[in-house]
């Protein structure tokens, strides 16, 4: 079934790597994807997930073993490299140190032949779409982390790639200016609708930046979806912990409730996620430390570990029979619980989260 | 007991004797040089007796036709030698990146065999082959074998350059619609230029001031400079001898420094 607005479709894209002793890691292991016309899709995964074979393997840095990859609806994973409408943000830039800036723009331009008239307009016009008008003279040694990074851009953007594909282009960033140029990526991508492909480790980045985020789990997709909804309803253990912060306990679905190790049963109308399941399949629930209510109550699961005061923010560590928890409250409690204390935990309708390993 | 050492530099100059090795192994060094050139401007026929200064064993020495052809003979040896070796390494250098790990390592040793192998086995060993295919000895066997043993000495510098350039830089020339050609004349030659520089004098060095392997290639007419100086010596070091080897050094060291200012600016 061919969806006509996919700008990218990925089709059961498997690689593997032999290791230097010998053995062998899938790095992809039958990926299949699609990746929305004008979208800005970011490919999110600790690292070693797979998520970069991934954006190579659309580049064509990549060989996949098996799979298909076309771009809007025709096959180019057997095309060479230098051929692929995409271009590609290297995590470390990868200028070339002995062309100027305007040199580095116009490469990939001079590539395709394009008349040296046009040329050096299309460098004046990515010069000021990344504003760094005036530096087109510079070497990229002459220019600070931030200015190469945008020059980087600027080049792989002055070709009007029909995808951009980005590598942890803010890895090497420090924090103050990775806020500022996420809100830029937004921009630019807003301004040239182009189709974005950003790859991260930072869940923080990918929910600023995001339309869609597909999460990796050791070589394949655990879920896809709007960052909101991925948050409110991760389908896996791995996803609810890996984007946020999340409470993981064992638990057995009971035909519409839930018997949640240490806790005791939670009723249907606290759950969500449980359609489809069959009575007595073992699983997991997921709370959000934000969405768990306490009081005091001496006959209560949970016993309190540790209570730091984190700003505006109670952080209130638990166990739960011997499951650690965390707590996010605000620090505006008239009586904050002391360590020792035992807690009753409560969770509002729908906000415990069922989950698979 | 052993003193700790507060800085390198310090603590060095505090080891006995230091004063002493220093200027046993600098005189080494360098007093025979300075004896060379010394007495390449002693008016005395007989070199170890100084007599007054002069120029005129320079004038002698350029004006030899002996020398001349001898000069000549070196100069296009190394020249093609050198031009030879560099194409060799440029292509080995950039064979090598894309061999695995061992592979890289067995080709670097092989090459670079030149290096440790006894310059006088290689001669004999280049000699015995030249003359069992009957390849004619002269100008051309030398510039041949110079050639070989070159092409390490160009590797080195080209190499060092090539491993220093993020591979990613290739990756992003393919990536922006550069065919492998273009990779190489846009991106990898023009990076490698102080590299190749490097090698190229490194190389024509070498060759210019080698002796032994053409020495025993050498054959009629394909006497090169240092083959020259040592049929000169083996009458009687005059000065002309004196005053040539001198020429040959400051050639050398002139070489030398091109090389290091280029490479000093380039990086």
């Amino acid at each position: 079934m061919a969806d006509s607005t996919a700008a990218l479709s990925i089709r059961g894209v498997t690689k593997e790597f032999a290791t230097p002793e010998g053995g062998v890691v899938r790095a992809l292991d039958d990926v299949s994807l699609e990746i929305d016309e004008g979208s800005f899709t970011v490919l999110l995964g600790p690292s070693g997930c797979g998520k970069t074979t991934l954006l190579r393997s659309i580049a064509g840095l990549e060989t996949p073993d098996a799979g298909e990859i076309r771009l809007r609806g025709e096959r180019i994973d057997d095309e060479p490299v230098w051929k692929r409408r995409v271009n590609t943000v290297f995590q470390s830039y990868a200028l070339f140190p002995h062309m100027t800036v305007a040199q580095n723009i116009a490469f990939g331009l001079e590539m395709d032949r394009v008349p040296k008239a046009e040329i050096a307009k299309a460098v004046e016009s990515s010069l000021a779409m990344v504003r760094l008008e005036g530096l087109g003279g510079r070497r990229p040694s002459q220019l600070s982390g931030g200015q190469q990074q945008r020059v980087a851009l600027a080049r792989a953007l002055a070709k009007k790639p029909e995808v951009l594909l980005l590598d942890e282009p803010l890895s090497a960033l420090d924090l103050k200016l990775r806020r500022g140029m996420q809100m830029e990526l937004k921009r630019l991508q807003r301004e040239t609708s182009i189709t974005f492909v950003l790859v991260t480790h930072d869940q923080e980045e990918a929910m600023a930046m995001a339309d869609t985020v597909a999460v990796f789990d050791s070589g394949r997709i655990a879920q896809v979806g709007e960052p909101r909804d991925v948050y409110l309803r991760p389908r896996t253990r791995f996803v609810a912990d890996f984007i946020g912060e999340a409470n993981v306990l064992p638990a057995t679905f009971l035909s519409d409730r839930a018997d949640v190790d240490a806790l005791g049963v939670l009723e249907a109308d606290l759950l969500s996620g449980t359609e489809g399941l069959t009575s007595g399949q073992p699983g997991f629930v997921a709370m959000r430390p934000e969405n768990i209510l306490w009081s005091r109550d001496e006959q209560g699961q949970a016993r309190v570990v540790d209570v730091t005061f984190v700003g505006g923010d109670l952080h209130i560590d638990v166990l739960v029979g011997e499951h650690p928890c965390a707590i996010r409250t605000s620090s505006h409690v008239a009586e904050p619980p002391r360590v020792g204390e035992a807690l009753r935990l409560e969770f509002p309708a729908g906000s415990v989260r069922w989950v698979t390993d | 007991m052993i003193r700790r050492a507060r800085g390198s530099g310090e603590a060095l100059k505090d080891f006995p004797l230091f004063g002493v090795m220093s200027a046993a192994v600098f005189g080494f060094l360098y007093l025979p040089l300075l004896f060379v050139v010394g007495y390449s401007f002693n008016e005395n026929r007989v070199v170890t007796v100084w007599k007054g200064f002069t120029f005129d064993w320079y004038v002698d020495v350029l004006q030899n036709d002996d020398i001349q052809r001898a000069l000549m003979n070196s100069l296009r040896v190394a020249t093609v030698a050198t031009a030879l070796s560099v194409l060799f390494a440029l292509g080995l250098a950039i064979g090598m990146l894309r061999l695995a790990r061992a592979g890289s390592t067995l080709a670097w040793g092989l090459i670079g065999a030149p290096l440790i192998i006894p310059e006088i086995v290689f001669a004999i060993g280049t000699l015995s082959l030249f003359v069992q295919v009957r390849f004619s000895l002269g100008v051309d066997a030398i510039t041949l074998a110079h050639t070989a043993f070159c092409i390490p000495f160009a590797l080195l510098p080209i190499r060092a350059r090539l491993r220093s350039v993020d591979l990613s830089v290739y990756e992003a020339a393919a990536d922006l619609g550069a065919n492998e050609w273009r990779i190489f004349r846009r991106i990898t030659l023009p990076l490698l230029v102080p590299g190749i520089v490097a090698g190229a004098l490194l190389a024509f060095i070498i060759s210019l001031d080698d002796f032994i392997v053409s020495y025993f290639l050498a054959g009629p007419g394909g006497t090169t400079l240092p083959v020259y100086i040592f049929g000169m010596i083996r009458n009687a070091i005059t000065p002309g001898v004196n005053a040539l080897s001198t020429l040959l050094l400051l050639v050398s060291v002139l070489i030398v420094s091109i090389s290091y200012v280029i490479s000093r600016r380039k990086r």
